[in-house]
């Protein structure tokens, strides 16, 4: 082979492998949903079978990764401090930053949940002409997860709608601010807007597409991600796509298809006729993500709450935290200590415990004594 | 070794662009000027610690025990069992990028494995390949890996490039602090023999002569004693100090760093003149220690372990001597020991009274349980409270600023107490600018036990960013003097500072604090502390001059 083409061949089987392979897989993936649907038995497979498993390996893959993580041990309390400690009466101290109590604890936790206060810190490094470094705030990445994450909390608020009957006031309300902006466009040829856009699905969309191109382009970014990054954002891509595809393009008829869901969670599964193959392949995907979601980084939804930099108290030096497997050590003790150094201490009358014996039996094994530390430079 | 390191010039010339190679492909490469030289192995021997033998880093042949990976593994899952953090840092990370341009290294070296993410990534590749079924099935596209020894190789190399500041952990969406993992790192390292000399040394000396420059109690006291000296030539006060003295009112004990070079020694003046102008002044019995006579802790940056057998003095000491509490001096991790670790591993600590400050009656509530006072809390209170006399315009020379340094800035949350003692004792002070002080503080560059002399690349590198915030304070206000409450900063900092920005010096809080202190009995001041004319009070005639000693240091002993 060529040094040229096997260069390339390098390139390709390193860094760019890992979009390409979990892209092929979910394509792979989607073929698999849309062509299996088209196959009258296997309707039942997709629409019933799948979701099933796929649910009950989401809770029992959850349970078991929190309860392994619950498992491990907290011998040390080591929250990172965010602001100033709580020290003397004087002193003002940074309650959610640093915080005491338990009460505190929640609220920096809260912060952190549900407003992502660690990335709102976030700053962007630049070395500039002349050797200044500047930190600017940088808050797209914030932005963007937060509105990934909303998004993605409120289409899931939404979809209860399938599974509750009657469809709970909660709903309806997301539902109606979800729907708050209104578009209609209507030519013979395309029409948009009925039914009633949901923001939270383009949001989702947009979000994840940001989520991903970020990986791409972002060279820092793209260089630490792994094919683990990327198959989830290609996977709720197709998710989002196939939702909003089926709402306003293919128009799926919604009755079928509750009455696909409500079979399922009143446990009398049913395949109505009528249901398009891309309500399948959404089905398909969200089965997938929700198998796939314990084995994998999207733990972190469970993982955030154990973090314990941020879910400790910082009064560490005010009570006693207790280490479970605390062990007792091999130490030096003051006694070995001044056996060897008694004399010298004497000489230069430094108080000691026992007074040294007429004869000294001096000279411990010299060859095992480290050398004293030099001073650097 | 200071030859070889590049110029100023050319070591701001930073790429922060990764290569266009996976970083698994990218294979380590052991720089001069980059690493640590390798422990001494009589110094991993005297502490008992595994696998001593002679090797070095630049050699193929690593001399590990033949059994190492097996040693890893294990190591491995214990510490998942035993470390909730180290689990769950392996198994959440999103790669979202937020920490990669924080790490002072990151930004010193351009370097993509001192991204946090990265250097997390060297052992969580591992993890998945060992640890989780989906990392095998996947392989390198998931980021899985088997642990080689070129893997051991890079584990080594930039786990020793981490100085633990847990400044990428303030801006992690879940908090994951690369200084805890870095801390698994280096115990599973130094399972097979593979730490740094500029760490296991102090460790052996520590343990032995209770300080981790070696320093044996009759060199001890001979150095307080030459301080004693300086002082009463520069205050005319002849003070007194008390060693290993039984029933005093409190133990102090403070980094050795400071007792034995330039500038932290005029810090240890600092303390003596305060000590001795609050027994002349309120009674006050504080003693220093021989037997613990180092703050700081190497066995942090060994082993969990490690840090608990060196640790365990400070209460034995208080327990024998029979104070009631004990005061701890200006020092970083020595400060994320004592405030997150102490009382959790040689607790608890009933022969001890809760702290109260018998001159202001102030009890120190935040250290009820562990019953250690940060001497910033301390002297901030008497401060408050009026009770010591103060002369700021003897610093009216100094233009400071403050670091706060990584420990007690993440690990301890000390920023107004240091600020409050400077505003007190300075009329010149400004911080330097928001991002990169208090939590988002930067590091020395030397933290963590690599502040040798071989890898001054790496430290000048790694302190840029520290570095170049203090030039900008300079270059704004004309800051002359960085102030910290920490003795690693106050042997780190000076190089730094000569390297990027000459102009400035650096100081500990209680210098400034003994050259503003009206001492009972004391001369009209003509120099600070450091024997240097204070502008406008110099005296006419020819005045010795206070012997500017440098490297003549009084040798540590024998």
């Amino acid at each position: 082979m060529k040094p040229a083409a096997r260069d390339l061949r390098v390139r390709c089987s390193s860094m760019n492998l890992r979009y390409i392979i979990p892209l092929i897989a979910v394509i792979v993936l989607f073929l698999i949903a849309y062509l299996g649907a088209q196959v009258s038995g296997l309707q039942y497979v997709f629409g019933v079978v799948i979701p099933y498993l796929a649910l009950i390996t989401f809770v029992l893959g959850f349970a078991y990764r929190v309860i392994g993580w619950s498992r491990s041990a907290v011998p040390f309390k080591i929250p990172t401090t965010g602001g100033q400690q709580k020290s003397l009466p004087w002193v003002e101290h940074s309650k959610f930053d640093c915080p005491v109590n338990t009460w505190q604890v929640v609220v920096r936790m809260a912060l952190e949940i549900l407003t992502f206060r660690s990335l709102f810190r976030n700053t962007r490094m630049k070395l500039k002409e002349g050797g200044r470094i500047s930190y600017q705030l940088e808050l797209f990445l914030w932005a963007g997860a937060l509105a990934f994450h909303y998004a993605f909390l409120v289409v899931l608020i939404r979809h209860l709608r399938f599974f509750i009957e009657p469809v709970p006031f909660v709903v309806q309300l997301v539902e109606n601010v979800d729907s708050f902006f209104r578009m209609e466009i209507i030519y013979p040829v395309f029409k948009f807007g009925l039914p009633g856009v949901f923001i939270s699905g383009f949001l989702l969309l947009a979000a994840v597409s940001y989520l991903f191109l970020r990986r791409l382009f972002v060279r820092q970014v793209k260089y630490i991600s792994i094919a683990s990054d990327y198959f989830p954002l290609f996977l709720i891509f197709g998710i989002a796509f196939s939702g909003i595809f089926m709402r306003y393009v293919t128009k799926v008829d919604v009755t079928a298809v509750k009455e696909l869901t409500m079979g399922l969670i009143t446990f009398q599964p049913t395949i109505p006729a009528g249901v398009d193959a891309v309500f399948f392949v959404h089905i398909f995907f969200v089965s997938v993500l929700l198998a796939y979601f314990p084995f994998s980084k999207l733990m972190h939804l469970g993982g955030v709450f154990l973090s314990p930099t941020r879910n400790m108290t910082t009064d560490t030096r005010a009570r006693r935290h207790i280490n479970p497997w605390n062990y007792p050590v091999p130490v030096h003790t003051y006694d070995e200590y001044e056996d060897e150094f008694r004399e010298k201490m004497v000489e230069v009358g430094i108080a000691v415990e026992k007074m040294p014996e007429p004869a000294p039996a001096e000279a411990p094994a010299s060859d095992s004594e480290p050398e004293p530390e030099e001073e650097k430079e | 070794m200071a030859d070889e390191t590049p110029k100023p010039e050319e070591l701001i010339r930073i790429d922060h662009a990764p290569p266009k190679t996976d970083w698994m492909e990218v294979p380590v490469n052991i720089r001069k000027g980059m690493y640590c030289y390798a422990s001494n192995p009589k110094s991993v021997e005297y502490v008992g610690l595994p696998h001593a033998r002679e090797w070095n880093p630049l050699d193929d042949d690593w001399k590990l025990p033949e059994n190492w990976q097996e040693i890893l593994h294990e190591g491995f899952k214990e510490r998942l069992e035993k470390f909730r953090s180290f689990k769950v840092f392996m198994d959440i990370c999103v790669r979202c990028g937020a920490c990669a341009d924080k790490c002072h290294y990151f930004i010193g070296t351009g370097d993509p494995k001192n991204m946090p993410v990265l250097r997390a990534e060297l052992l969580r590749s591992v993890y998945r390949n060992d640890f989780t079924r989906m990392g095998k099935i996947l392989g390198k596209a998931n980021g899985a890996r088997p642990l080689t020894v070129d893997v051991l190789k890079e584990w080594w190399y930039y786990l020793f490039q981490c100085s633990e500041c847990r400044r990428c952990s303030v801006f992690c969406p879940y908090g994951i602090d690369t200084a805890e993992i870095t801390m698994m790192g280096r115990e599973l390292l130094n399972l097979i023999g593979l730490n740094i000399d500029w760490i296991a040394t102090p460790v052996a000396n520590c343990y032995r002569t209770g300080n981790h420059l070696g320093i044996q109690p009759h060199a001890f006291k001979d150095m307080l004693d030459f301080f004693v000296e300086d002082i009463e030539e520069i205050t005319g006060v002849q003070l007194d100090y008390n060693l290993n003295k039984k029933g005093a009112d409190i133990l102090f004990i403070t980094p050795s760093g400071d007792v034995f070079a330039d500038p932290g020694t005029y810090t240890a003046m600092g303390y003596l003149m305060l000590f001795h102008y609050l027994k002349e002044k309120y009674g006050l019995d504080v003693t220093w220690s021989t037997y613990g006579s180092e703050g700081g802790n190497f066995g942090f940056f060994t082993s969990h372990e490690t840090m608990k057998r060196l640790n365990s003095k400070m209460y034995a000491e208080a327990k024998r001597l029979g104070v009631k509490w004990i005061l701890g001096g200006e020092c970083g991790h020595m400060w994320r020991v004592i405030n997150q670790y102490m009382d959790t591993m040689n607790g608890p600590t009933d022969f001890l009274e809760e702290p109260v400050s018998p001159i202001t009656g102030t009890k120190f509530e935040n250290a009820r349980s562990n019953k250690m006072v940060h001497i910033a809390e301390f002297t901030a209170d008497l401060i408050k409270h009026g009770k010591l006399e103060l002369d700021p315009s003897r610093n009216d020379h100094l233009k400071v600023t403050f670091h706060d340094s990584c420990n007690p800035a993440r690990g301890m949350g000390i920023f107004e107490e240091p600020r409050y003692i400077i505003n007190n004792v300075c009329n010149h002070f400004y911080d330097m600018p928001a991002n990169t002080i208090r939590e988002n503080t930067f590091c020395c560059g030397s933290g963590a036990g690599l502040n040798a002399g071989e890898d001054m690349e790496l430290r000048m590198a790694g302190g840029l960013p520290r570095a170049n915030a203090v030039k900008y304070v300079h270059e704004k206000h004309g800051v002359n003097m960085l102030a910290c409450i920490c003795a690693i900063d106050r042997a780190a900092l000076p190089p730094l500072m000569e390297y990027w920005v000459p102009e400035v010096d650096v100081t500990g809080l209680h210098e400034l604090v003994a050259n503003a202190l009206i001492m009972p009995g004391e001369n009209e001041r003509t120099t600070d502390l450091r024997g240097e004319d204070i502008p406008g009070r110099e005296v006419v005639e020819e005045v010795e001059e206070g012997e500017s000693e440098g490297e003549s240091e009084e040798q540590a002993d024998e």
